[in-house]
């Protein structure tokens, strides 16, 4: 178990900047799920924490020490990849044993460590198995065996599931789920699916060109993203966005969408107040518009619904 | 009306479950016409090799009476035996065999050390992304097309200078450095297919630069090892002009040899004796790509689809 923060981050490839001054605190215990469209910078930001990337400016550090020109190995870091990156030549037990054999960890140790691993993830019956003779899903596990047997207290996933069908995605996001509260090791995971990070998280951070835009609960997440960018990516199908303006009837906060039409906003807290017929846009989430006759107390909203 | 219904969905179950219509046909006039083809091609290239077979088990006089397809009266093997321990290169005359025993001594050697040093180096501009490697490949890359008759005079001077012209080592360090840009290139293409990701486990993994190579990288190069062991054994062995210049008078390779066999201008020309010992020279290369032809292809495709 072991905190990881991250100050003032900068990487640079050749010329183009991917991330500048980004800044990231994890506690101990908690998982992190980095979300984001493919190329905002998550998957850098990850390797940037393990090691496998060099950074142009900033610190990392782990466990409370300054890791940020540490070998990944000596970071207390275990890495899943989407890729599975499962050494192809090698039995299960020759992949989840290199790690410790190039540590020299004593023959007693490993065994007990790999049966432990093998435990928890099921996979006794695979150990002299070759990785091509597995499925995708017995890979997957094997990868976070190899994680598991370095015995370190943070775990970083690189879009784990993205090469598994639905319904293994599914399975394996429940037991990632489980080992976490199993272990309580601090979890660093990236991925581009919000299912899984909704569901997975602890805290998402989701970022947008190489910035981190909001870093909160799923909850907080999904009920109060910070800006558009978070609001439309969060959310499936996505929210709907109007424009109108800002006004305020009889006391109460309401959203004009035109001459005839003007939407109560009353009971919704403002982060700050607004003008009179100040321009917006009204972010509506699908799943809660709800079609059919009119309750007391709700807003008709003649609208156009198209579907496709 | 029941009937007709159910007799449908049968008639449907036949046309996804079953295969319909006519099976096509195997021998189709355009199939003919290739094995037509494949036929004579194949008797084409090995119209020469009978040749040289049943004339090498032939005695002389047989020979001269010009019958060169018939068969043998008796098999013969005394030119066999002259080619191989007896026949004159030049003034020795102990056949082909002492040039046999030095390709070997030349061959093993240096496609040990070309394939090792072109896996590593391979693997080094693969991975290790240092400043200027890109250039380092370029001039690698542009070594491979340098016609190397162009090298032969300054290295000459080089050797002779530092002690090395006419030496054993000599011609394998020259048989390693010409050998090294394509296999080079070989290995490179065959590394840089591989997943980034593997490298990076095995760094999480802890191992070193070295390690990574020794323990995950090798293992799964043997493919392109096989191919590049081919082609340098067949290149090496093959080699005449190396040999030639570079080997010095004791170390003379087969195929040098052989030429002095077949070219000594003294007496009768042997064609079975000359016959016999071609045969001898390529017999390696020969055996090489017939039991690793599909370990070849195999590896070429690889290289082919992943480089």
């Amino acid at each position: 178990m072991a905190t990881v923060s991250v100050k003032n981050l900068a990487i640079a490839f050749g010329g183009t900047k991917v991330i500048e001054n980004l800044s990231l605190e994890v506690a101990e215990g908690e998982f992190i799920v980095l979300l984001g469209p493919s190329g905002c910078g998550k998957s850098t930001l990850l390797n940037s924490i393990a090691g496998l990337q060099e950074i142009d400016g900033g610190q990392i550090w782990i466990g409370g020490k300054n890791v940020t020109w540490e070998e990944p190995k000596d970071r207390g870091i275990g890495m899943v990849f989407q890729s599975y990156a499962l050494y192809p030549r090698m039995t299960v037990e020759g992949n989840l044993t290199f790690g410790l054999k190039m540590a020299k960890v004593s023959q007693g140790e490993i065994e007990k460590r790999v049966a432990k691993a093998a435990g928890i993830l099921q996979i006794q019956p695979l150990l002299k198995r070759r990785p091509g003779e597995l499925s995708g899903g017995q890979r997957q596990r094997v990868a976070i065996g190899r994680a598991l047997v370095r015995d370190v207290g943070v775990f970083l996933f690189d879009e784990p599931l993205s090469n598994l069908d639905a319904k293994l995605r599914t399975e394996l996001r429940v037991e990632i789920k489980k080992l976490h509260q199993a272990l309580g090791s601090t979890m660093i995971y990236v991925t581009h699916d919000q299912i899984e990070a909704l569901t997975l998280a602890d805290r998402i951070a989701v970022m947008h060109h190489g910035v981190i835009q909001q870093l909160a609960s799923p909850k907080e997440i999904y009920r109060r993203p910070v800006n558009r960018f978070v609001a439309g990516f969060v959310g499936s199908p996505s929210m709907n966005f109007i424009k109108g303006n800002l006004e305020t009837s009889n006391g109460a906060p309401a959203f004009r969408l035109s001459e005839e039409s003007l939407l109560s906003l009353d009971g919704y807290p403002f982060k700050q107040p607004f003008q009179q017929g100040q321009p917006g846009i009204l972010g509506l989430r699908p799943e809660q518009m709800i079609l059919r006759e009119k309750p007391p107390g709700a807003t008709p909203l003649p609208l156009k619904v198209l579907v496709d | 009306m029941k009937a007709e219904i159910s007799s449908n969905t049968a008639h449907l179950m036949v046309s996804r479950g079953e295969a319909a219509g006519r099976k096509p046909q195997r021998l189709t006039i355009g199939r003919i016409g290739i094995y037509t083809f494949l036929i004579i091609s194949a008797a084409f290239f090995l119209l020469p090799l009978y040749v040289m077979v049943i004339t090498s088990l032939k005695t002389m006089p047989e020979i001269r009476q010009g019958n060169l397809f018939a068969f043998p009266e008796a098999f013969n093997l005394a030119a066999w035996m002259k080619a191989w321990s007896s026949a004159c290169t030049g003034l020795d005359c102990n056949g082909v065999s002492v040039g046999f025993l030095n390709s070997f001594k030349i061959a093993i050697p240096s496609v040990i050390a070309s394939i090792g040093l072109a896996a590593w180096t391979g693997y080094a501009l693969c991975f290790w992304r240092a400043k200027g490697a890109e250039f380092i490949f370029a001039i690698l890359l542009a070594g491979a097309f340098i016609p190397f008759q162009v090298f032969i005079y300054p290295i000459v001077r080089i050797f002779s200078t530092i002690g090395l012209f006419g030496t054993l080592p000599g011609i394998i360090i020259v048989h390693v450095v010409f050998g090294l840009p394509v296999t080079t290139l070989l290995f490179r293409n065959f590394f840089v297919g591989l997943p980034i990701d593997l490298f990076k486990a095995s760094r999480v993994d802890g191992a070193n630069f070295y390690q990574i190579f020794r323990h995950i990288m090798l293992p799964m190069a043997t493919p392109i090892i096989v191919v590049a062991v081919i082609l340098q054994v067949t290149g090496i062995w093959n080699d005449f002009l190396y040999g030639l210049i570079f080997a010095g008078r004791e170390n003379l390779p087969m195929t040098v040899q052989l030429n002095n066999v077949v070219n000594s201008t003294q007496g009768v020309k042997e064609y079975n004796v000359n016959m016999a010992a071609t045969i001898i020279t390529a017999l390696l290369p020969l055996l090489v790509y017939f039991f690793s032809g599909r370990w070849f292809v195999r590896g070429i495709a690889a290289g082919a689809v992943k480089g």
